[in-house]
């Protein structure tokens, strides 16, 4: 077991939200919202690709060393179940589905003469005698096969859940909510492992300039682009947050102090922080070689360093919405009343203040979880985003720009990282508009 | 009566939702008359106004068999061609003045606009006309003022702006929609004498749409009543007023309060509770790179008064006289006040920190808007335990929550009130929670800051009727700040009369009602509109 950096900050992360989660629990003013959210199709449906696309990542996010062949190589629990598609690289491009190479190249027959031609895979489909004549029967046989797996297994276990079920349970269950969530998760899970019994046979999504599987990169993918969206925030909202309301509540040298320091920020062009910071995560690395033995550990390094300077140079927005808000607020009569009540300051931008700019945070973090993944792919092109080694949307569409020249075209890596972006990115949008309604009781219908 | 200039048949109106607002209602109005739509906020009034003129937002759906204007019926027309009528032959007045102007035009060129749209008049007939109409809403120096800009001219002022642009065009019916609610009564008289003035002239027909059921008898020839979107009275106004037939008529005229109730307070002297003397509040004006003290703005100027424990003082002035700003001054709330500010014995400007927290407990407040003085995201419940939690932290969650039902039965309100949010009650039903919340700490002294001014008549016979039982039951004194003088004489037993930071006049209400010494607060009483009742 070998716990990498990032790996902590995220099971810290979780265990805050379960801890929150068992606080609120008995609060009767955030239990009525939370029914509101479980009674939101939109909400439910979202919530359930979100806790797939988190799943995948947690699989991603527990790290050991690997025994086998290639020891001291420090590989995740997705890493492990997925061997095969990590293992089965090819010579290079080939579309999805292929049994050959995209590209025609001299090959070597069996009898020792020469042939231009398209070589055949030496994974993709290498099971077939006739690719021609057989491939599109086997690639539905196998689909069919694996979604009648995946079927069955959610089958047993939704029935297991049925049956242990008391009486009353039974009824919610069959809610028009309950049952939409249930045949998306049904679908989920189905889908998943016809993709899973495909690509032991074939390259689903094709496979890169170097042969390997672009699904693997696009869903090994996904732990770093959660990384980089929910670490860069538990960052940056604190500061912002903090610094924001102060500042707008207190106003006089707080709020001078703080409005000097983040428009000094604001200054500085964020690239050049970022490639400063980067650059010196790299030094550093250099001279500390001991304690950065593997690439996975330095990649790491990096990737964290990478949050922790977006975080830093993307809060004075927030918090220049929120310290505007904030005097708004501070002027307001239930402000002033409680202040006649004899509540403590900091009571007042706890209970008053804060609850009521919540809704600030909540939309910009959303959209600045989208602005983050996109970051990360515009900074890989300038090479001072990810480590190249590490699987991420952002290097894959950076890779990207030069197949987009190629002609034929490669489209299947850009096409791969974008849907799985979109994916992730609408259903937390979705999810937050949701959240949002719900947690705002002059706009919620419940009574 | 001759042929009427507007004639409404059958008018419904209702909203996606399916509920009526305005239901199947019929009048007309003649020319040269004025015409007074009453009601209660919510009744249906400006949505009447607005569906005459198919103004309407897009989710309302509109049902008549005619709205005819001169015999020509609107409804068969479309909608290019109601861009020739509105303005031209229907003028329309909005409620505020303050945001009904375009804040980077000059007054000028906004009445040239609508001259321009509906006359094809040469440059310079066009400002002619707009100097003439400058000066027939009486503004003074119109050449100087044609170059202004909206917010170099008070509120009176712009309301006389809209009046003129709605004349531009001279039109035969003119539509005021509370003309006056946003102003104060002195300026509200003059824009009223403003209107009959310009109504003689023109011998247009002028259709009031108020609340104010004083007012309306002064203005009006024939006042229509509505209720939940329908007419449920119609009369020639003296008819109407002396023998009203509908019970909610009676109920509206009833729940008036009536200068003449300030003859019926006692005058039993009680020991004084709130002594204040020489209390300032004054704003900095700074200016240069360093930020001097040029100067002081003076809210409040050297304010004296004594408040006698279980008695109501009432404060009155006008907008921007410094009274709000008083009471928020007397509460701490504000910086930059100074002078003596006793209450029972203990000096409160001199404490500060843990000290004045803890005294807190003894004044309270209750603001004007029960919209915005509640947190929206808090229970009602926690709303009003939020003081006990903060002064008496010692006493338990579940001693807390039966205080706090004993409070909502207090002032009128369901025990279950305390698990809903404050959006879900009515302006009157929060300002009972606002009341409760203050009531929750056992204040000696609360601080009401017009908290009857945002609400119906009804609803604020109700309230002022609790604030009155509350009174005799625990003994609490009001600092009751308003501007308006019949509530005064309903509550008040003291009366204080407030002008640019000073106090000019003060005495029993009796006294300073009736035999009002110093010029300013007869202007006041005199400004009042009074309800005519000729029997």
């Amino acid at each position: 077991m070998v716990i990498l950096w990032t790996d902590a900050l995220i099971f810290t992360l979780i265990a805050i939200m379960l801890g929150l989660a068992l606080y609120m629990r008995g609060k009767e003013h955030i239990k009525r919202p939370m029914q509101q959210i479980c009674r939101s199709k939109i909400g439910m449906v979202s919530l359930v690709v979100l806790v797939f696309f988190v799943l995948i990542g947690l699989l991603d996010s527990v790290h050991f060393k690997a025994t086998g062949n290639k020891t001291n190589e420090i590989i995740s629990l997705l890493d492990y179940w997925a061997t095969p598609l990590r293992e089965h690289g090819e010579k290079t491009y080939s579309a999805p589905f292929a049994t050959t190479l995209y590209s025609k190249e001299m090959m070597t027959l069996a009898d020792g003469a020469t042939q231009w031609g398209y070589p055949r895979l030496e994974f993709g489909g290498s099971h077939l005698a006739d690719p021609e004549t057989q491939r599109m029967g086997d690639i539905l046989q196998k689909a069919g096969y694996g979604f009648a797996q995946g079927a069955g297994l959610a089958a047993f276990f939704m029935a297991l859940l049925w049956g242990t079920l008391a009486g009353q349970r039974k009824r919610l269950m069959l809610s028009s909510t309950t049952r939409t969530v249930w045949a998306v998760v049904f679908l989920i899970v189905s889908l998943s492992y016809t993709l899973i019994d495909l690509s032991s046979y074939y390259h689903v999504l094709g496979t890169d300039k170097v042969g390997e599987d672009v699904f693997y990169q696009a869903v090994k993918s996904i732990r770093t682009g959660l990384v980089i969206g929910t670490l860069t925030t538990l960052i940056m909202l604190p500061m912002a947050v903090i610094f924001g309301i102060l500042a707008g509540f207190f106003r006089g040298w707080i709020d001078d102090v703080i409005q000097y320091i983040y428009t000094t920020l604001n200054s500085i062009p964020g690239v050049l922080l970022i490639a400063a910071s980067i650059l010196m995560v790299q030094v550093y690395m250099a001279n500390h070689e001991a304690a950065f033995t593997s690439v996975v550990v330095r990649a790491d390094m990096r990737l964290l360093f990478l949050c922790l300077i977006l975080g830093v140079t993307s809060w004075t927005g927030l918090c220049r919405l929120l310290r505007a808000e904030t005097l708004k607020l501070r002027e307001m009569e239930y402000v002033q009343a409680a202040q006649a009540l004899g509540v403590k300051q900091g009571m007042i931008l706890l209970r008053h203040i804060l609850p009521n700019v919540m809704h600030i945070v909540l939309i910009s973090v959303v959209l600045d979880f989208s602005s983050l993944v996109l970051a990360e792919a515009v900074l890989s092109y300038i090479n001072i985003g990810v480590d190249p080694t590490t699987y991420s949307w952002g290097n894959m569409i950076n890779g990207a720009r030069l197949e987009m020249a190629r002609e034929p075209i490669v489209w299947w890596s850009l096409t791969a990282a974008f849907a799985f972006m979109f994916a992730l990115v609408l259903a937390a949008n979705l999810f937050a508009d949701v959240v949002q309604d719900a947690f705002d009781p002059r706009r919620s219908g419940n009574e | 009566m001759n042929n009427p200039i507007l004639a409404v048949e059958h008018l419904s109106v209702a909203f996606n939702h399916g509920q009526k607002v305005v239901d199947d209602i019929s009048f007309a109005i003649y020319p040269g008359e004025t015409f007074a739509l009453v009601g209660e906020s919510g009744s249906g009034k400006s949505i009447t106004a607005l569906s005459v003129l198919r103004l309407l937002p897009n989710n309302a759906r509109l049902n008549a068999s005619a709205i005819s204007l001169q015999g020509d019926n609107l409804l068969s027309r479309s909608e290019f061609e109601l861009c020739k009528i509105r303005g031209r032959r229907i003028g329309l007045i909005f409620q505020d003045p303050m945001s009904s102007l375009n804040p980077v035009m000059t007054i000028g060129s906004q009445i040239e606009e609508v001259i321009n749209i509906h006359f094809d008049l040469p440059q310079q007939a066009v400002k002619q006309r707009v100097l003439e109409l400058l000066q027939q809403v009486e503004i003074p120096e119109p050449q100087q003022r044609i170059k202004d800009y909206p917010h170099q001219l008070s509120g009176g002022q712009r309301q006389r702006v809209m009046i003129a642009i709605a004349l531009a065009a001279k039109p035969d019916l003119l539509i005021a929609d509370e003309p006056t609610t946003s102003l104060d009564v002195t300026i509200q008289a003059q824009i009223l004498a403003l209107l009959k003035n310009i109504q003689q002239q023109t011998g247009m027909a002028l259709w009031l749409i108020s609340h104010d059921l004083a007012l309306v008898s002064t203005m009006a020839d024939r006042v229509a009543v509505m209720q939940q979107g329908e007419i449920v009275e119609t009369g020639a106004t003296a008819d109407f007023f002396s023998n009203p037939k509908h019970p909610y008529t009676r109920k509206l005229l009833s729940a008036l309060p009536s200068m003449q109730s300030c003859l019926a307070h006692n005058a039993e002297e009680k020991p004084p509770l709130l002594q204040v003397n020489d209390f300032k509040v004054y704003y900095p004006v700074r200016k240069g790179i360093f930020k001097r003290i040029v100067d002081f703005v003076r809210a409040v100027d050297g304010v004296s008064f004594d408040i006698q424990q279980g008695k109501t003082l009432a404060l009155v002035g006008e907008s921007g006289c410094g009274k709000t700003t008083l009471g928020k001054g007397l509460l701490n709330l504000i910086p930059g006040s100074s002078g003596q500010v006793v209450i029972n014995g203990i000096e409160l400007n001199s404490l500060s920190g843990e000290q004045l927290r803890q005294q807190r407990a003894n004044i309270q407040i209750v603001f004007q808007d029960p919209f915005s003085s509640m947190n929206p995201r808090m229970l009602v419940g926690d709303i009003i335990a939020e003081g006990i939690r903060a002064l008496h932290p010692g006493i338990k969650p579940d001693e807390r929550k039966a205080r706090v039902r004993q409070l909502l039965r207090q002032v009128d309100l369901p025990e279950d009130s305390a698990q809903r949010y404050p959006h879900e009650f009515s302006g009157g039903q929060r300002q009972r929670i606002c009341i409760a919340r203050a009531l929750a700490v056992e204040p000696k002294l609360i601080v009401c800051d017009e908290p009857t001014s945002a609400l119906d008549v009804s609803v604020q016979a109700q309230i002022i009727q609790l604030l009155k039982s509350l009174q005799q039951e625990k003994g609490v004194s009001y600092l009751f700040i308003t501007h308006d003088l019949a509530v005064v004489a309903e509550i008040a037993d003291d009366v204080a009369v407030m002008y640019q930071g000073k106090i000019i006049e003060q005495g029993s209400v009796a006294q300073v009602l009736t035999q009002p010494k110093h010029a300013y607060t007869r202007k006041l009483l005199e400004a009042v509109p009074v309800l005519k009742t000729e029997k």
